[in-house]
This record gives structure tokens, C-alpha cells and sequence, in this order.
């Protein structure tokens, strides 16, 4: 089992920050503000490791900065500090924040997938369904627009889009289905890392439970790893191997799911498995 | 504007060509940028020009900072040289330009200002050829913002104007875009090589002609060298297609004035609302008309 | 012949932060287990049995001890020490566990959800699901109810599923914690029939049973927790 992403000491803090922050920041101050410089403390000094082909959860509550952690992660934010090294079998490792736009861009189309809780960001509403995706596949150079069409079908068919509506806008789309256009949409190009950011909270339970199905088949048939952002522990123990627990922007605890779950060790942890219902 | 107006003495003293000296350096540096990077819109500071933005400024002072006295010049709008903007502006290059001679035969000239189309006529490698745009970039589409409008380009990332097309394709089963058909110079900058229409796009590829484009309003200016890649975005297996000015029974409408059937025909209604097809290079319908006639005399 | 599993010193308690409390559940646990021999652990309730198989499976963090599993190619490992990805490995490869309860998606139908394992293993999914049906049928679970979601099932239907998947991946050591609590007489039988041939088939079991006379059947050596010092009774075979 191959490692594909080692991240080190990965930091995001929104401000200019100052040397209090780490000590006056974190679960023991309870906040993620520093009282000293008024900047936020979204992420301090998270480690972690991923594998090919595994499913890593992070779970935490609000202000937790497991969505921050995934944003950095996609690019779509720059780091305060730390580094993320990815392993491609074809390369030599790279941090990937040492990158140039360009580069990151690149892999951020090619390699990595994002779905996103918010359907808006992940897919363009101008566009129709169908369209999210071939604008996916022209990225990499595809220029036959039956190949384009016909990959896009298939895409659709796969996550269970009606496809008598790969024409139509997602607008009008229910919750669970434009979760279902950007999952395709996010599939396109074969990633191989997969970021899902909180993707069936607030869909019905039913919905829900269709999506995580999906989820676990795709992982099985075409072995993209992914990290899987969550503060529901339903949804952490169905699909992830490992995870970690954050709050505060800090990792509280990591280790097997079903250990964490069962056995935790930090008494955050052990009070968010005790609240579950 | 006067036709009778006549320049002050005193202000005959004003530069050759309207623009100072220095500006139209600047000018020609730019349009120098241009060409060495085919296809990138290249920033200018635009000037002010005695007529409003959306007449053709920018390609006005493309053609002054270029025009010497020895330059023999031909304006044309929509094809036609006796259209109300290409007269007024051949009349204010007059004007500025003693001695600069004029003409509406396209292979006596040597710098042509045209505005929505190219001439019929096959240029050479001693004209240049300056066309007026009012939009220059053909992301402006899909992406309301400038810095990513800049970055999408410098990545040669065109894949939302690409899934246009292909919204296009779903929709009406082919590429409806007619004017402003978005080409890849020198396989990379995508243009948009001004209103021309789509018949006009194959004469970019490989032109022996310097071909500059100028946006006043917008401050930019590109170009596509002599002997350049010009490639209109297609897919592989739904290709670029041509006006094809075929009537219901798939034959090829002729001009009604001088019956040429290879030329870009404009649409009119006569007098009794008829639709009459007519080339809408006016000069290069004139010499078919004539050599016509000559040839119905002998 | 070298055990595939070796406990020694095994203990783990469990740390309440909120109430500031510690909470035994097991200490000072010594046991082997062996290629196609089944260890049963037996004692009072309370006295932590399936705290060690959890240990095991490292469900739960031991809190001391060693636990020395020699794994198909033959390595010696401590699975207290072993790294996360090395433990789902295992999971996925060697080790299975048969729990009481059973987790699994709510669209999931019985058949896939026993077939998974052998997916994970990389059997070809048709495959996988013919040996699954074999296997359900050995254990009384009608075919009706393979195209049906498990999480409508009785206690027992669902037990049968979870012995089902757990049987069905041929592990190198199987922990079982109460394979046949709520099964009914008839169906117990059955599995009784399916924990022998894995015997056979030299699966290492420690299990845990309801029932004293299943230990006696079916265990070649039985360990007593209960005390804290684990006494190994012997009942070799």
C-alpha cells in the first residue's frame, strides 16, 4: 500500500497572525480567535498520511477546520505554513504548496477531484449537466465531441443521473441529484484523490444513504483514494478506514475508525461518540 | 463631417498622421509585442480620438501610427468602401495625412482599415491589413473576471468557451457562433479575430499579410503574423464549417449584380421586399461587373 | 507448530475523562491460538472476553501487554504496535472478526454485504457472490432474503449475515465473539458445522460462546478470564 499524500505541519491562519497564537488558540482556550491579534487559527499543525486507494475521514464540529484543511488541500486557499508532498508513481515527490500556479491548476484538474457540500461551487449552473462534465474532459485535451458526449453519458449513468436531463441546467435538479452531477462531474478525469467536503449533509436520509453507496462503489471499482469530510460519525464509520478527529484547527486524535469510535482516547472525542445519537 | 473643412494654417503645423510622434512610437512598439507574441492582447494606452469609442479608434490609431507618406490606403465597412463610417474615416486620414494617397482597389493598397470583413482579394506579403474590434477577448463569454480571464489564457486553459460549443452542438447540432468565431493562433492564444464573419476565418491561416487587430475602447492590441497557425476551435469529428450561401435547392446563390458565386454575399430587400443576395466587397463586385461588361462587348 | 497468535500480559482499561474515571475491563490475559484449532475464552460476564478479541482486532487500544500474530508470510508482529495501515491490511488479508453487531450501508443488499470481503480481496464481484449465496445457504438464511437489506432482519437473520461474511473470507485468525447467541437450535448446528470445516481449512479461532456445550465441542483449548490472573486450563485435544 502505497502513500500518495504525506501533509506536514499544515497551518492556515486568517490574519496576519502573531507568536501568541498557537498557545492562545486551540480545545484548551476553547476558540479559534487569538485574543492577542484578532486572527483566526483555521488549522495548526495537522499531519497526516494517506494511501492509495484508502478512505480517510476527518471528522469534527464546526469551526473544527476540516473543511479549511481540504480547501488547502484543492488549492483553492494558500497555507499560512506546512507542506504536502505528493507521491506520483511516474515522479519524483512534491510538495505540492511549492508548486506554480500553473502546476497546481494542473493537478488540480487532472489528479485531484473536490466535491463540495455547496453544489454551486462545484458545478456551473450556466452550463448543463452534461456540460459540467465535458467542461471537466476538455481541460485534458479531449477534442472529439462524441467521445466528450459519450464519457459524460456514462458518467451520469454511473451516479444514477436520469439521462433524459444531461441536457438540462442543474438548477433544476433536486440537492441529491447535483450532488450526484458533481460526484460524476469531480469522476471525469480518473482522479486519484478524491476530496468530498461534507457532500450528504443535509440531503434526506434516503438520498444520503444512495450517495454513500456510491461513494464505496466507486472506491472498490476504481480505487481513488479519498478523504471524506464529516462531522456525522454514521457516515465516518461507513466509509473510512482511518480517521482523524480535529477541533479547534488541531487534530485531537487519529487511528482506526472503529477505534476511534469505540475506544476513544482524548475526552473530546470521547464526548462527541457519548453525544451521538 | 465638412467635406470643405480645411485645416488653419497654424494648424497645419500639427503632426502628420494626428498622433505625436512619441505616441505613435509607442504604438508601434506595442504593435511590435504583438506580433512577437501571436495572438496575446497586448495593453496600450489608448488615445483620445476625435470621435467616440464603437467607431473604430482603435484601429484608427493602429493605421495612423503605421501610414507614411509613400502608403497608398483603403478603408472599408462591411466590404463596402462607400459606407458612411469607412468614408468619414478615409476622410479624417486625408485630412491629418497630406499627401497620403488613397484608393479602394485592394491590390493597389498597402495598409487597409476594414471593419468586419477582409477583402476578397488575396493580400500580399508587402499590405497590412488593420481590423477594428470592439471586444477582444473571446473569454469575456464565460468568465466576467479579468485576472481569470488572463490566467485561464496564459494556461491556454479554453475549456469553458469549448463547452460552449459544445452546449451549442447539443442544442442546435452544430457550432451557432456566426461573427467572432474564437481561433487559436500559433497553437495557443485564443482570439477574437473581430466581427468577420465566419467565411473570412480561413483567410487568417497563413496570410502573407501582417494582420493587426486594435480595440480602442478596450486598449488592446494583437496580431496574426504573416505565415501563422490559425486554427478556428472545432472538435475533431464536428469540424469548422464555412457560409455555405446555398438556396433550398442546395445550389450556390450568385451575387445578382455580378453573378460571382465565391465571394461573402450580404442580404438585401429591393424595393419590393424581395431578398436579393450581393457581394459585400463593393470593389471586388465592381471589377467582376466591369470585366463583365467588357467581356458582353466583344 | 508455532501459534498464529500469542497474548501475553494483555490488559485494558478504559480511561473516562469526564468522569475522571478508570474502567478495567481485562488484565494480565495470556493465550495462543493455532493453526485449525479453536481457543475458547470463557468466564463470567463482565470479565472483559470480548475486550480481548476488540484488543485483538485493535478495535480498542490495549493498555498493556504484547500481542504476537505471525502473519501468512510468516513475519512476527506486535498488532499493539502495528501502524494503521499495516492493521487494515490485516483486516482486509488475515484477520476477521465476527461481532454481534453489523455495520453496514442501508442499501446494501445481504448478499453483497457478505461478498464484500472477498471484493475488498479482489475476487471478481459475480464470483464473490455465488460463494456468498453458498455460504448463506449453509446457514439457513432463504434466498429470498439475499436481495434484501439487512438492516430489516431479525437478531438472528442478521447474525447469520455477520457469520456469513465473517466465515467467508477464509482469515488466518477468525475472532468470534458469540456466533450463535441468537440463533436458533437448528441453525446453531449449522454453524457449528461451518466453524469445524474451517478447521480444516486451517483457520486459526478464538472464540467466545454463549453456550458451555459449543466450548466443548468445538474448542481444542479453553482460557478463563475472570480472575486477574488468566489461568490456562487445558483441554487439549
Amino acid at each position: 500500500m502505497r502513500t500518495i499524500l504525506e501533509v506536514a505541519g499544515l497551518s492556515k491562519i486568517y490574519g496576519h497572525g502573531c507568536p501568541l497564537c498557537a498557545e492562545a488558540t486551540g480545545p484548551d482556550r476553547d476558540t479559534n480567535l487569538c485574543r492577542h491579534c484578532g486572527s483566526v487559527v483555521a488549522a495548526l499543525d495537522v499531519d497526516l498520511r494517506l494511501h492509495e486507494g484508502e478512505i480517510l475521514g476527518i471528522m469534527g464540529e464546526s469551526g473544527s477546520g476540516k473543511s479549511t484543511l481540504v480547501r488547502l488541500l484543492y488549492f483553492d486557499e494558500p497555507p499560512s505554513r506546512g507542506t504536502a508532498t505528493w507521491h506520483d508513481p511516474a515522479l519524483p515527490p512534491v510538495d505540492l504548496f511549492t508548486l506554480d500556479a500553473a502546476r497546481q491548476r494542473r493537478l488540480r484538474n487532472h489528479k485531484f477531484g473536490m466535491v463540495y457540500q455547496n453544489p454551486h461551487l462545484g458545478l456551473n449552473f450556466n452550463v448543463s449537466a452534461g456540460g459540467n462534465i465535458a467542461e471537466r474532459l476538455l481541460m485534458s485535451d479531449l477534442a472529439n465531441y462524441g467521445e466528450i458526449r459519450g464519457r459524460a453519458r456514462e458518467l451520469l449513468a454511473r451516479t444514477e443521473v436520469q439521462l433524459e436531463r444531461m441536457d438540462e441546467s442543474p438548477r433544476t435538479f433536486s440537492g441529491g441529484m447535483q450532488q450526484r452531477v458533481q460526484i460524476a462531474k469531480a469522476l471525469a478525469t480518473r482522479p486519484a484523490l478524491l476530496l468530498l467536503d461534507e457532500v450528504t449533509t443535509g440531503l434526506d436520509l434516503s438520498v444520503q444513504a444512495r450517495i454513500l453507496d456510491l461513494i464505496l462503489e466507486i472506491q472498490q471499482e476504481l480505487r481513488t483514494a479519498m478523504v471524506v469530510v464529516t462531522h456525522d460519525l454514521g457516515v465516518i464509520r461507513l466509509l473510512a478506514g482511518r480517521t482523524i478527529v480535529m477541533k479547534y484547527g488541531r487534530v485531537i486524535e487519529s487511528g482506526l475508525t472503529d477505534q476511534v469510535l469505540e475506544d476513544p482516547q482524548h475526552a473530546y472525542t470521547q464526548r462527541l461518540v457519548a453525544s451521538s445519537l | 463631417m465638412n467635406p470643405n473643412y480645411e485645416l488653419d494654417p497654424d494648424e497645419v503645423a500639427y503632426n502628420f498622421g494626428f498622433l505625436d510622434e512619441f505616441a505613435k512610437r509607442e504604438v508601434r512598439r506595442a504593435i511590435l509585442k504583438a506580433i512577437a507574441i501571436p495572438g496575446y492582447q497586448t495593453p496600450y494606452a489608448s488615445r483620445e480620438m476625435p470621435m467616440g469609442r464603437g467607431f473604430g479608434t482603435g484601429g484608427l490609431q493602429l493605421t495612423l501610427a503605421l501610414v507614411g507618406p509613400d502608403d497608398r490606403l483603403k478603408v472599408i465597412d462591411q466590404g463596402s468602401d462607400d459606407s458612411v463610417n469607412a468614408v468619414n474615416l478615409r476622410r479624417f486620414i486625408e485630412l491629418t495625412c497630406p499627401g497620403v494617397d488613397t484608393t479602394e482597389a485592394t491590390r493597389e493598397a498597402t495598409l487597409i482599415q476594414s471593419r468586419h470583413r477582409i477583402p476578397e482579394h488575396p493580400l500580399g506579403e508587402d499590405q497590412v491589413l488593420v481590423l477594428q474590434v470592439p471586444y477582444p477577448d473571446p473569454l469575456v463569454l464565460v468568465e466576467p473576471s479579468e485576472r481569470k480571464r488572463k490566467a485561464m489564457h496564459g494556461e491556454g486553459d479554453y475549456s469553458r468557451l469549448l463547452t460552449r460549443l459544445y452546449e451549442d452542438i447539443v442544442q442546435f447540432e452544430e457550432i451557432t457562433i456566426a461573427h467572432r468565431y474564437p481561433t487559436r493562433i500559433a497553437a495557443h492564444y485564443v482570439i477574437d479575430p473581430s466581427p468577420i464573419p465566419r467565411y473570412d476565418v480561413p483567410r487568417l491561416h497563413h496570410s502573407p499579410a501582417l494582420i493587426l487587430l486594435g480595440a480602442g475602447r478596450e486598449r488592446k492590441i494583437y496580431a496574426v503574423p504573416p505565415y501563422t497557425d490559425a486554427v478556428p476551435l472545432a472538435f475533431d469529428d464536428v469540424p469548422f464549417r464555412v457560409e455555405a450561401f446555398l438556396d433550398p435547392d442546395g445550389v450556390r446563390r450568385p451575387c445578382a449584380r455580378c453573378g460571382a458565386t465565391d465571394t461573402y454575399l450580404d442580404e438585401f430587400l429591393d424595393a419590393a421586399g424581395a431578398k436579393v443576395y450581393q457581394c459585400s466587397d463593393s470593389h471586388c463586385c465592381n471589377e467582376r461587373c466591369l470585366s463583365g461588361q467588357q467581356e458582353g462587348a466583344r | 507448530m508455532e501459534p498464529v497468535l500469542r497474548v501475553e500480559g494483555l490488559a485494558k482499561q478504559f480511561l473516562l475523562h469526564e468522569q475522571g474515571e478508570r474502567i478495567p475491563s481485562c488484565a494480565e490475559v495470556f493465550l495462543e491460538a493455532w493453526e485449525g484449532r479453536l481457543t475458547a475464552l470463557v468466564g463470567p460476564t463482565g470479565a472483559g472476553k470480548s475486550s480481548v478479541l476488540k484488543c485483538i482486532y485493535r478495535t480498542y487500544l490495549p493498555s498493556a501487554g504484547r500481542m504476537l500474530y505471525r502473519d501468512r508470510a510468516g513475519r512476527l508482529l506486535d498488532l499493539a504496535r502495528a501502524g494503521e495501515h499495516e492493521m487494515l491490511e490485516l483486516r482486509r488479508g488475515e484477520l476477521g472478526f465476527v461481532t454481534q453487531f453489523l455495520y453496514c450501508l442501508p442499501r446494501r443488499s445481504a448478499l453483497d454485504v457478505v461478498a464484500e470481503p472477498l471484493v475488498a480481496q479482489g475476487v471478481d464481484r459475480g464470483a464473490a457472490r455465488d460463494r456468498a449465496g453458498a455460504m448463506l445457504s449453509r446457514l439457513c438464511v432463504p434466498e429470498r432474503l439475499w436481495g434484501v437489506p439487512p438492516a430489516t432482519f431479525s437478531g438472528g437473520e442478521k447474525q447469520r449475515v455477520n457469520l456469513a461474511r465473517g466465515l467467508l473470507g477464509r482469515p488466518r485468525l477468525l475472532l468470534l465473539d458469540e456466533p450463535t447467541a441468537s440463533l436458533d437450535p437448528a441453525t446453531a448446528e449449522r454453524a457449528v458445522e461451518v466453524i469445524q470445516s474451517m478447521k480444516a481449512d486451517r483457520v486459526a479461532m478464538l472464540a467466545i460462546f454463549h453456550h458451555p456445550h459449543l466450548v466443548t465441542r468445538l474448542a481444542d483449548q479453553v482460557v478463563e478470564l475472570g480472575q486477574p490472573l488468566a489461568a490456562c486450563a487445558g483441554k487439549d485435544h
